[in-house]
């Protein structure tokens, strides 16, 4: 990709200029010495920000529960005995990938409508289909949470209005997961619907005129043509949302607090419990980290995926 | 193959801009037909009501004998090549050809076998397995001619299809769809702004201007037998010399009194029809090739007279010379042997069996 290609012309520039002054001189005169200088506040931020608490979590998660001994990769061995952690690990993957999946469904849905909307109301739809996803999630998670309430359910109120029975939102496991995700969901889905939305106004209309003649239909278009052409965004925006869903804290923590009886732990939820509520903080980082590894593999293939058909394409 | 019938075209945009405003025009089977008009006259607006991209607001279009009129781009069986050529930039050069087989349901090996004998007429075999982004620009222009033809239609409709190369390029590629079509013999519609381009590869020309059309035939006729000034002054290139001029009776016979007191006498087998407009003013068309200089001609009907050039333009097989006479300025092609200079006044013939005269009024020719 061009990083690579700006950097060798970067470095390959002073070759080419004149040698004068001492080597000191020269050294910082390099194009590529500029370069670095300039970019080094960005490098001090993430290295402090991102690469220090990464590091330190991983040390961490190898330390037992005083931090005093090293114990390699114990913490993850008692983990993974554990019937509540294998739970964990299942509600997590149902969690985030469900979520992920149905908000990149509802979200392209959204797109595709707004999309085929004269430009005057697509203002108007536009800004307000995002507000879920400017309000702070722990406050609007917290609206949800009066909606989902035993008694004062006004969702309840509305379906016995119409004549079912009520629903124990937050009281039963599986409603209780289910709720986590509808709140997930109703949060995120703005998300891909910009992503989605910037994706299609960018496929040139002719190519759906050409389709059309060459005999497709709506749907063979959007199979054919649409998908496609999105595929790099979709792949980003899914693998974005996956590693940021995996991570979600704040809606369990708020909605059910893990409950009932820790059935709607997910990774977050469950590294804070075992780390700062029970006080054992390697194996709240050893829980915290046990993604780490899949999603990096997962990064890594979607990511190089998206560079080939950047080069073939673009 | 099909012949193309419309009737009535009326296509007015929201807006109440008139693109389109009433046009008949009959196409027959295997014929190749061009539209050429200047900029945003309703060219592309009529190929794409063709092409079922844009609705028609009034009037009927028949393709092979069947009203279209809400039959969708899909279901009217015709090919159309884009100016920006449209390939699909996610699919080889194969499936892009291949598509619209593949969405037909055609088995395997038809598709296989109608890609490689279009890769073979366009020359692309070895171009089918790149991306469109590896193409250059003509050979982006071949594949869409390539996905065009693989699908057989009724119809061919190019819009502008080589305004996107370069001037060497255009010129080879326009021979390829001449020859491309005289070997599949598909019923072509061809929209293009370049007269050359329409007057090289129609069977006839349809000329537009503003939403309407001006002239229907064949090159030469539209050469020769111009029925409207724009017609005269649009077609050929350079373009045709106007002169305001004054029909004046000379005992049987009319003269041309031109500005700067030249006289050039009317041929006499064109007397009785210019007889009606004698003492009017009406302009006289002649084209650059009709003013020559005046080595070797014996052909009757010259007329003779002086001329300053102000400007000469030596193109090689022939030298392009800029006068101006009274307010008009005027072209004449000169043999470049000639010896002219700017300024130095030079004998010009005009030969005025090919002269045109135009009703000021009607903008007619006469
Ligand atoms: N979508 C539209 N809405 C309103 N007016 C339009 C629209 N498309 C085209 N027009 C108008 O219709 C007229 C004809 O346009 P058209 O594209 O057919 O011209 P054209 O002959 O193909 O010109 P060109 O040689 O520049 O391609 C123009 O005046 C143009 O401004
Ligand atoms: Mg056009």
């Amino acid at each position: 990709m061009a990083p690579d290609s700006s950097a060798a012309v970067l470095a390959a520039r002073p070759a080419a200029a004149p040698a004068r002054g001492s080597a000191m001189k020269r050294f910082a005169r390099r194009r590529s010495t500029i370069a670095f200088l300039m970019t080094l506040p960005l490098i001090t931020v993430i290295g402090g920000l991102v690469a220090w608490p990464a590091g330190y979590a991983i040390y961490l998660a190898t330390l037992n529960r005083r931090q005093t001994a090293f114990i390699g990769l114990e913490n993850f061995d008692i983990l993974l005995e554990s019937e509540t952690f294998r739970s964990v690990i299942w509600q997590s993957c149902f969690f985030a990938i469900t979520a992920v999946l149905l908000k990149a469904l509802v979200g392209f849905w959204l797109a595709h409508m707004l999309h085929h909307i004269p430009a005057k109301g697509q203002k108007i739809w536009r800004g307000m289909l995002l507000v879920p996803w400017v309000i702070p999630p722990a406050l609007s998670t917290l609206g949800w949470w009066w909606m989902f309430d035993p008694s004062y359910s006004s969702i309840n109120y509305l379906i016995n209005a119409i004549g079912f029975p009520s629903v124990p939102w937050l009281g039963e496991p599986w409603w209780a997961r289910i709720s986590v995700i509808i709140v997930n969901v109703w949060y995120g889905a703005p998300f891909f619907m910009i992503m989605y939305l910037a994706a299609l106004k960018s496929v040139p209309d002719q190519l759906y005129e050409a389709a059309a003649i060459d005999g497709a239909t709506g749907w063979q278009g959007l199979r054919h043509i649409t998908l496609p052409m999105m595929q790099n965004i979709i792949s980003i925006t899914v693998l974005f949302s996956l590693i940021v869903t995996f991570a979600n804290y704040d809606i369990v923590r708020v909605l059910t607090n893990g409950g009932p009886r820790d059935l709607t732990q997910v990774f977050a939820s469950y590294a804070f419990q075992v780390g700062v509520l029970s006080g054992n903080i390697p194996r709240g980082a050893a829980v915290s980290l046990f993604m780490f590894p899949l999603l990096a593999i997962i990064a890594y293939f979607v990511l190089r995926g998206v560079n080939k058909r950047n080069q073939e394409m673009a | 193959m099909a012949q193309v019938s419309l009737r009535k075209i009326v296509k007015e945009y929201e807006g109440g801009v008139q693109a389109v405003k009433g046009i008949d025009l009959e196409i027959a089977d295997h014929e190749f037909v061009v539209l050429v008009g200047p900029s945003g006259c309703g060219k592309s607006t009529t190929l794409r009501m063709i092409a079922g991209l844009e609705e028609i607001s009034a009037g009927e279009i028949d393709i092979g004998g069947a009203v279209v009129n809400d039959v969708p781009p899909r279901d009217r069986d015709i090919a159309m090549v884009f100016q920006n050529y449209a390939l699909y930039p996610h699919m080889s050069v194969r499936e892009n050809m291949a598509f619209g087989l593949m969405l037909r349901k055609f088995p395997k090996a038809e598709i296989d076998r109608r890609v490689n004998e279009a890769a073979r007429i366009l020359d692309i075999g070895m171009l089918l397995d790149r991306k469109p982004k590896a193409l250059s620009g003509g050979q982006r222009q071949r594949v869409a001619m390539g996905r065009a033809i693989v699908r057989d239609p009724k119809v061919f409709l190019f819009d502008e299809p080589l305004s996107n190369l370069d001037a060497k390029l255009r010129v080879q590629m326009r021979t390829e769809i001449k020859k491309v079509h005289q070997t599949v013999r598909t019923t072509t519609i061809y929209v293009t702004h370049d007269q050359v381009e329409a007057m090289t590869l129609a069977d006839r020309v349809v000329v537009m201007n503003h939403g309407v059309i001006e002239q229907v035939g064949p090159p030469q006729e539209l050469y020769h037998h111009p029925r409207t000034r724009f017609v005269a002054g649009f077609i050929g290139s350079p373009a045709m010399n106007f002169i305001p001029a004054k029909v004046v009776e000379r005992g049987n016979g009319l003269v041309l009194h031109l500005p700067l007191g030249t006289e050039l006498a009317v041929p006499e087998h064109r007397v009785a029809r210019y007889k009606a407009y004698a003492g009017k003013t009406v302009t006289f068309g002649i084209r650059p090739e009709h003013l020559t200089d005046t080595q070797n001609v014996n052909k009757p009907h010259v007329a003779i007279f002086n001329a300053t050039p102000e400007v000469l333009e030596p193109m090689g097989m022939e030298t392009l010379a800029h006068i101006k006479l009274g307010g008009a300025e005027i072209c004449a092609r000169l043999d470049p042997l000639v010896a002219a200079s700017p300024g130095v006044p030079l004998p010009l013939a005009a030969d005025m069996n090919n002269m045109h005269l135009i009703d000021d009024a009607t903008g007619l020719v006469i």
